[in-house]
């Protein structure tokens, strides 16, 4: 096909056109991707999780330039050089650590939200489970930037995590040693840590946010009534200036103006908390520096991985890890246990709305179990049957959904 | 409106895990000690009042250890002599006055391991006979000492014989001079024979103490206030058995130590304070007119 006009002016649109296709681009990436209107600001959590990873990414590249991957060294450049002689790098470094808890905040709204509207089914499984594989990644990426400062925490989360490699009575501690490339955490930990911290994780999670965004690409994104559309005729309805009568906008400019907004309120808030409220993202134990003699009373991980630490815990070892390795894959298996037809919100579905809200308000118990001291009799008992309770809403999960009815709903 | 109905119960919930993982694991984690704002309430006044002039003739009762570097009295041993001879260095007492409570160094003069709740082997013998010769020699103290001291001389005087500040560039010995290296060679002996005797004043300093004290450079942040104000009070109700003694400042002389520890360990608060308004007030005017722009392209949707 190849035709180039001689006379096109270079970077002309006509002259781009022949080469990148960018009005094609433009049409079916952004001005004719078609979304609902009927949604609300929690369709916007997508943008604002993109929005945070990029701010991740230019944060941390600032802070990559004074940081030393040493053990000797680590903790000083961080919590000196970077936070004292480096102009604003204590503004970078608040900026990445606040952004780098926040994240999880709003991947957790983002997940209970596709999981209240059943955005994991019918034609959208792969969106759901790309968007796990980025929440793996993305707990890789926090776990191995919390050993970089190389403090109390950062020593004994990472002694503790590692630890679980050796699965328990099975005393695979040569695995453990390979992953540490030592016997304990040392300058090779640190080092392979580093590694995976600024480069491989990273363009995983690229590489998957590309995958996340390519797989609502096809199925588009849900509505608030669970509805199935004609996203063609819908279409046609815009483009023929119905623009009331159309059930659907294109992504932009009119779904990236409410983004645009939400994203406003969103930051504000965002930097209202690294000026004014950082603390809760830096735990203060990490400000020791790491001392593999000294044991911390309390070691705990930070909170959004907390709800899963709490599965581990009040079983024995074997167990706990069993429960553990459940508790981590069986958000991956949901589109596959939910056996109901419906694709609807969780409160027009009768036992799944049950379902759905106590998976939220016993996955807050597990959280605040996990950070709570273990030596409290009554916090490891509620511990203990939150974690009981999480494995028996995914054991009953697909039974409760095939008795299901059909709802009516909007169609 | 139903979008701000769905924003409430997020927010409820966030908080309640904040709550959860925050102010209420920590209330659990740590045992929670009352500030008693540096009144010392173990201790009884004596009720005797204070002589300086003469307690400046009882003065000599200290001279043996201590110097007076206002006065003209050098200390009788440097640092390295006196951490050989005591394990520790003992403080010039021109400015003890100005930050030490009054009450707590005269029990202080005369049992000086009771009063700090130190370790029997404390280094400081008793060194006042009785409660009038302790009253006297108090009263001097204040009245040569400066009225105004900075937050670092109360620091160094209060803490630094046992903790070092390295991002302060402080250390139990005093401030890390500035040195030259050798052009040819690149080596800097007199930085390496600093850091020697760093060394052996620290080797000595954990033989007596048990330990070597930590460097305080980011205690604020590793501890925060309100462990620090509870602590230094009195080490014993954070940390039962612990070898560092209670120091026994005035308010007004922690305040001063935390003054110095909040500069050094977290130097960006005043930044802080002036960069924020201008972040916050930008992203507040940018979404205004993001609504703007989103209220102009939603017009005659639905
Ligand atoms: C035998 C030597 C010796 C004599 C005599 C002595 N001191 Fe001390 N003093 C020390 C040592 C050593 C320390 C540090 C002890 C430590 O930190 O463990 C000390 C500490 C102090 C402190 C700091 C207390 C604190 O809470 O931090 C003060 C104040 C003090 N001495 C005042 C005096 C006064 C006043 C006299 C005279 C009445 C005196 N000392 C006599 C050795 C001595
Ligand atoms: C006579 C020596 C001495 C003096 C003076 C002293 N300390 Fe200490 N400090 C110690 C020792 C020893 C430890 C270690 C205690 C332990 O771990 O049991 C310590 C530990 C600490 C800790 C850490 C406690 C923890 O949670 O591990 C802090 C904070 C601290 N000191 C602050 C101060 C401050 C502030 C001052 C001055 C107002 C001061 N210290 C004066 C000897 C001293
Ligand atoms: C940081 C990583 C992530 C980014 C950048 C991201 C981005 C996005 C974006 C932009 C959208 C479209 C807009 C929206 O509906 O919000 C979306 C939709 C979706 N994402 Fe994610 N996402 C991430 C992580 C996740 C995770 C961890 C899950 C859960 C497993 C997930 C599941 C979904 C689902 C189910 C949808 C479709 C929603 C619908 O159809 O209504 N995503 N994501």
């Amino acid at each position: 096909m190849a035709h180039f006009d001689p006379n096109a002016r270079p970077f002309s649109n006509k002259w781009m056109n022949e080469r990148l296709a960018v009005d094609t681009l433009k049409r079916v990436l952004s001005t004719e991707y078609w979304i609902p209107k009927n949604i609300n600001f929690l369709w916007a959590m997508g943008m604002v999780l993109a929005a945070t990873f990029g701010v991740l990414l230019i944060s941390g590249i600032f802070l990559l330039m004074y940081y030393i991957p040493d053990t000797k060294l680590a903790f000083d450049s961080v919590n000196y050089t970077i936070m004292s002689e480096v102009g604003y790098g204590w503004l970078w470094r608040h900026v990445h650590g606040v952004a780098a808890s926040v994240v999880f905040l709003i991947i957790y709204i983002h997940m209970l939200t596709g999981i209240y509207y059943g955005s994991y089914k019918k034609g959208r499984e792969l969106i759901w489970i790309s968007g796990m594989l980025l929440f793996v990644s993305f707990s890789a990426e926090a776990f191995s930037g919390y050993m970089l400062p190389w403090g109390q925490m950062s020593y004994w989360a990472g002694m503790v995590i590692t630890n679980l490699f050796s699965l328990g009575s099975l005393e695979f501690n040569g695995l453990v040693e390979w992953i540490r490339g030592d016997y304990v955490p040392g300058q090779a930990f640190l080092g392979r840590f580093f590694m995976l911290h600024v480069l491989l994780m990273p363009l995983i999670i690229i590489g998957l946010i590309v995958l996340h965004f390519g797989t609502l690409r096809m199925p588009h994104v849900n509505n608030k009534d669970g509805e199935e559309y004609d996203f063609d005729a819908e279409a046609e309805k815009w483009k023929a200036g119905k623009r009331k009568e159309s059930k659907v906008i294109p992504f932009n400019p009119v779904f990236l103006s409410k983004d645009v907004f939400v994203l406003g309120i969103y930051f504000i808030l965002f930097f209202y908390l690294v000026f004014y409220h950082f603390e809760f993202a830096m735990d203060p134990v990490n400000f020791d520096p790491a001392d593999p003699l000294k044991t911390p009373t309390h070691i705990y991980p930070e909170w959004y991985f907390l709800w899963s630490y709490e599965i581990l815990r009040p079983f024995s070892k074997d167990i706990g890890l069993i429960w553990f390795g459940f508790a981590q894959v069986i958000f991956m298996l949901l589109p596959f246990l939910d056996r109901s037809p419906n694709v609807a919100p969780a409160n027009r579905r009768r036992p799944f709305r049950c379902w759905f809200w106590i998976l939220v308000v016993d996955m807050i118990v597990l959280t605040i179990m996990g950070k709570l001291p273990p030596t409290d009799p009554t916090f490891a008992l509620i511990g203990k049957v939150a974690a009981y309770t999480f494995i028996g809403l995914w054991i009953a999960l697909p039974f409760i959904t095939m008795k299901e009815k059909l709802v009516g709903g909007k169609k | 409106m139903k979008e701000l109905k769905v924003l409430a119960v997020v927010v409820i919930f966030t908080l309640i895990t904040y709550w959860g993982v925050e102010p209420y694991a920590h209330s659990q984690m740590h045992k929670h000690v009352e500030s008693q704002d540096f009144k010392y309430p173990d201790i009884n006044a004596s009720g005797v009042k204070g002589d300086a002039a003469a307690g400046k003739n009882k003065i000599a009762a200290c001279a043996g250890c201590h110097g007076i570097e206002s006065q003209g009295m050098k200390a009788p041993m440097d640092a390295m002599a006196s951490s050989a001879a005591y394990g520790v260095n003992p403080p010039d007492l021109s400015k003890v006055g100005a930050i030490f409570d009054e009450k707590f160094l005269i029990a202080f003069l005369q049992n000086p391991a009771h009063a700090a709740h130190a370790k029997p082997n404390f280094a400081m013998p008793p060194s006042a006979g009785s409660a009038q010769d302790a009253a006297d020699i108090v009263a001097y103290l204040k009245s040569i000492a400066p009225k105004e001291v900075s937050n670092k001389e109360a620091f160094e005087l209060a803490c630094g014989r046992c903790h070092a500040a390295r991002y302060a560039k402080w250390t139990q010995i005093g401030t890390v001079p500035k040195t030259k290296p050798n052009i040819k060679t690149g080596k800097d002996l007199d930085k390496l024979k600093f850091e020697q005797n760093v060394a052996e004043y620290q080797n000595k300093l954990a033989a007596y103490m048990g330990k070597l004290p930590p460097d305080l450079s980011i205690i604020i942040r590793a501890r925060g206030k309100h462990f620090l104000e509870t602590f230094v009070e009195d080490p014993q109700t954070q940390l039962p058995g612990t070898a560092m003694p209670r120091v026994g400042v005035t308010k007004e002389g922690y305040e001063k130590v935390e003054a110095y520890l909040e500069e050094i360990g977290d130097p960006s608060k005043p930044k802080r304070e002036a960069v924020g308004p201008w972040v916050i007030g930008f992203f507040f005017i940018f979404t205004i007119l993001a609504y703007l722009w989103y209220k102009s392209q939603w017009k005659g949707l639905k």
